[in-house]
């Protein structure tokens, strides 16, 4: 493995050029900050077109000064059109979902400090690496064109369910160019997180520093590994998936709209397709994606809570176990989506059962996390209130899905604003939560100088009531019947319900304020921040004892690893903790083998 | 660290552990990587085939012979013979012999694809394109052109692939473990043929 590294980083020698050293970079570390920046822009761009679609449902006749800009046709005199009301939610769930939850907390973070906490130079494959980079780039360059182009983006959501997204454009504005760029754009995106996948495979099992076993690797190092497994095969599957959406564009197959498919009054030439089969290749996919968005999430809050508990967890083994059988599990649950799809009703039950089993090994990670904490003296600072609130937010979401995993139950809840609200705190808020603790708690190593903690705090707390005040009404608006999707509630029995959107609405507006002062923090403590030292955390993984700013080619000297990765709460020469790169012994509770 | 040095004597902490569980060379076990991800693919495909064809009332099965499927398979199977005789000459260093199964299995993969095309044109001769054919549902062309097609594009990357690494083997800039590698995912091809030969052609024979 020694060898290897070395081998690996003799790849290239250190960039001289302003291009090769910030543009077309090799090197992990700016690789994982690129992804960082893209992550960043999307998760405004999505936030921003959350805002206008919440302001559009809470006051449905209201001109929003300036959307005619966006769209001229979709927002005559501003007021905004069903269509680009569903262009806007397409256009936010596609970037959220694969655009930040799937790169930041995974690809910029992953590629930041996987190679670093296993004691490596850099991944074995580095230009794979810039390409993984600048192939997702170049995806999301796509999705943003489809605002440009044509009559604007698809209207199909990020599911793209079948056979709107196979019509062309007599499905509606954005159905033709809208729906060809966004298959392209994910495409190309798959593309590039199989590159990635290859990447971490190969950097956490070949790449390992002497001393580091499996169980050594810190929980960061395992959230990323077993996603990348996740990465690997899932977009495996959605790439193929959206060739066929585009060959039913461009060549005139017809592999998902059936015969005789009228829509806005034409007969369709298409026939004998399946609506069903995209379903089945979407959500093959699209349930292990749910996982990549969160598992990540999982090992940076046990890493975070672990240097700040200043102890060590109940049981580290258990808690990769868990998040392995989660990844497992994400195989085999996909059919949850597909209750009310028309799909046998059998099918429903035997997909019933493994999405109930799947609660297990999530329970199981959060009584690890809870019972861990239970008599630990916390240090409280922004990084570890962020993973308290990754947690609340997880258990909160999580406990919806108990209702929506039975067919029964889903035939009343699915597509209205429950499922909404489930999503949004389990994976949305809770990874979201996972990046703002990652951020915090690794900014001192990425950029040098500490965030700003009074800032932080005030963002948390705003977040997280926030985001309380957002997701919960759904749940509620949800099981009064509140079907999603729609752009304006005009029915009778939503008339009612038009108050709660309101408070929603103000709600996001200033839970979304609130991320204004994350990104104030962020860009003033890059330039401004006092400057970071080589642990501030008092942490013990690898990334902690490699200087600050890391080298360029990470350590000085090849680290030998002695420990396991979070020996807390022992006494050695510097405090409550031993480094995983110390040679010093050291009475420990238990030293998993 | 260097503190932590200073007080040790004898032995450290915790023994590090002795040698890699995975002792494969980085590049071949992102081949086997890559493989697994082809795999997915590949059987997102054959998954979408089979979905199809079961729904699909009037499925054609329009071929009558099996002859030149059989001479494809064959010229396949031979190549992944010759490509595990250039494995083993390179890996016994005669450099000359496995430049020359590499090249011979470069040539059998272009030998396939030509039949392979020649095939195609007597299907689109006969009327058969993406979207329609004269025997029943338009499906089976769009199926049959995407599987084989996406097959074809794996094979001729394939030759392209042994070319360029036969050359750069023969030139001393690549070694045998390179062949090794562009020889896993030639098999993996021949492999992959060994699925699409009863499922897409021998369940459309016409008897």
């Amino acid at each position: 493995m020694h060898d290897t590294s070395v081998h690996a980083a003799a790849h290239h020698g250190p960039p001289t050029t302003f291009l090769r050293k910030h543009v077309f970079s090799q090197d992990h570390k700016v690789i994982g900050k690129q992804y960082y920046a893209l992550a960043l822009v999307a998760a405004y761009v999505g936030m921003f077109l959350s805002w206008l679609m919440r302001i559009h449902l809470a006051w449905t006749n209201a001109a929003i000064p300036g959307l005619q800009l966006l769209s001229q046709s979709g927002a005559p005199g501003g007021v905004m059109t069903p269509e680009l009301y569903l262009q806007l939610l397409t256009m936010h769930g596609t970037i959220m979902v694969f655009f930040v939850l799937t790169t930041a907390p995974f690809a910029a973070f992953g590629n930041y400090f996987l190679p670093i906490q296993v004691g490596a130079e850099d991944m074995p494959f580095p230009r794979f690496n810039m390409m993984s980079f600048w192939v997702t780039f170049t995806a999301f360059l796509f999705l943003m064109a489809s605002f440009f182009v044509g009559d604007g983006p698809s209207l199909g959501g990020w599911t793209q369910y079948a056979p709107l997204n196979a019509v062309g454009s007599v499905g509606g504005p954005g159905q033709g160019s809208g729906v060809v760029l966004w298959a392209i754009s994910i495409a190309l995106f798959c593309v590039g997180q199989l590159l990635g996948s290859l990447n971490f495979i190969t950097t956490t099992l070949d790449l390992r520093v002497k001393g580091m076993s499996l169980m050594r690797l810190p929980l960061t190092a395992w959230a990323w590994f077993i996603t990348s497994c996740m990465g690997l095969t899932a977009f495996a599957v959605l790439m193929p998936a959206c060739i066929l959406v585009i060959l039913d564009h461009v060549a005139g197959t017809s592999f998902f709209v059936p015969s005789g498919t009228v829509m806005n009054d034409q007969i369709l030439p298409h026939s004998g397709g399946s609506t069903l089969l995209w379903q089945h290749l979407f959500w093959f996919f699209g349930h292990p994606e749910v996982y990549i968005a969160i598992v990540p999430g999982l090992g940076i809050v046990s890493h975070i809570l672990l240097a700040n508990m200043r102890r060590q967890m109940l049981s580290q083994r258990v808690l990769i176990y868990s998040m392995g059988a989660l990844a497992i599990l994400s195989y085999i649950v996909y059919g949850h989506h597909m209750f009310v799809s028309g799909m046998n009703p059998f099918s429903s039950l035997v997909f019933s059962f493994p999405t109930l089993v799947i609660t297990i090994p999530s329970t199981i990670v959060v009584l690890i996390w809870t019972f861990s904490l239970y008599g630990s003296r916390l240090r409280i600072n922004s990084a570890s209130l962020f993973a308290l609130g990754f947690i609340s937010m997880f258990v909160s979401g999580g406990v919806s899905g108990f209702f929506l995993a039975q067919p029964s139950l889903d035939i009343m809840l699915h597509a209205t604003y429950f499922v909404v609200g489930h999503f949004h705190l389990v994976m949305g808020v809770a990874a979201m939560f996972g990046i703002f603790a990652g951020t915090y708690f690794w900014f001192p190593k990425m950029a040098g100088r500490m965030m700003n903690e009074t800032l932080g705090k005030i963002h948390f707390w705003l977040s997280f009531v926030g985001a309380y005040c957002v997701f919960m009404p759904f749940h509620y608006l949800g099981m009064a019947g509140n079907v999603r999707r729609y752009a304006t509630f005009v029915d009778d029995f939503l008339q009612p319900l038009i108050p709660v959107h309101r408070f929603i609405t103000i709600a996001a507006l200033i839970t979304g304020f609130a991320q204004l002062i994350f990104l104030f923090n962020l860009i003033y403590s890059h330039f401004r921040g006092p400057i970071a030292s080589q642990n501030p955390w008092e942490a013990t993984s690898l990334e902690w004892s490699t200087p600050t700013p890391v080298p360029w080619n990470n350590f000085d000297k090849h680290p030998v690893v002695y420990h396991d990765p979070y020996q807390y709460g022992v006494k050695s020469s510097v405090g409550d903790y031993v480094m995983q790169a110390s040679p010093e012994q050291v009475e420990t509770e238990h030293d998993e083998k | 660290m260097s503190q932590a040095d200073l007080t040790m004597e004898g032995h450290p902490a915790a023994a590090p552990m002795s040698g890699p569980i995975f002792s494969i060379p980085s590049k071949k076990f992102a081949m086997w990587l890559f493989i697994i991800a082809d795999t997915m693919t590949f059987s997102a495909c054959l998954f979408a085939y089979g979905f199809l064809r079961n729904g699909a009332p009037n499925w054609p099965r329009p071929f009558h012979s099996i002859t030149n499927v059989a001479i494809m398979t064959f010229i396949l199977l031979t190549s992944s013979l010759t490509m595990l005789i250039g494995v083993r000459a390179s890996r016994a260093g005669d450099k000359p012999k496995a430049f020359l199964w590499i090249m011979v299995t470069a040539v059998l993969g272009i030998v396939f694809a030509l039949l392979h095309i020649r095939e195609w044109m007597g299907l689109i001769g006969e009327g058969m394109t993406m979207f329609k054919n004269p025997w029943g549902t338009g499906l089976f062309g769009s199926a049959f052109f995407s599987i084989t097609g996406l097959h074809l594009t794996h094979v001729v990357s394939g030759v392209i692939a042994l070319l360029a690494v036969g050359l750069r083997y023969r030139t001393g800039r690549y070694n045998a473990d390179d062949i090794e590698v562009v020889g896993l995912y030639w098999h993996f091809v021949d492999l992959v043929w060994m699925f699409v030969v009863p499922l897409v052609y021998l369940l459309n024979l016409n008897h």
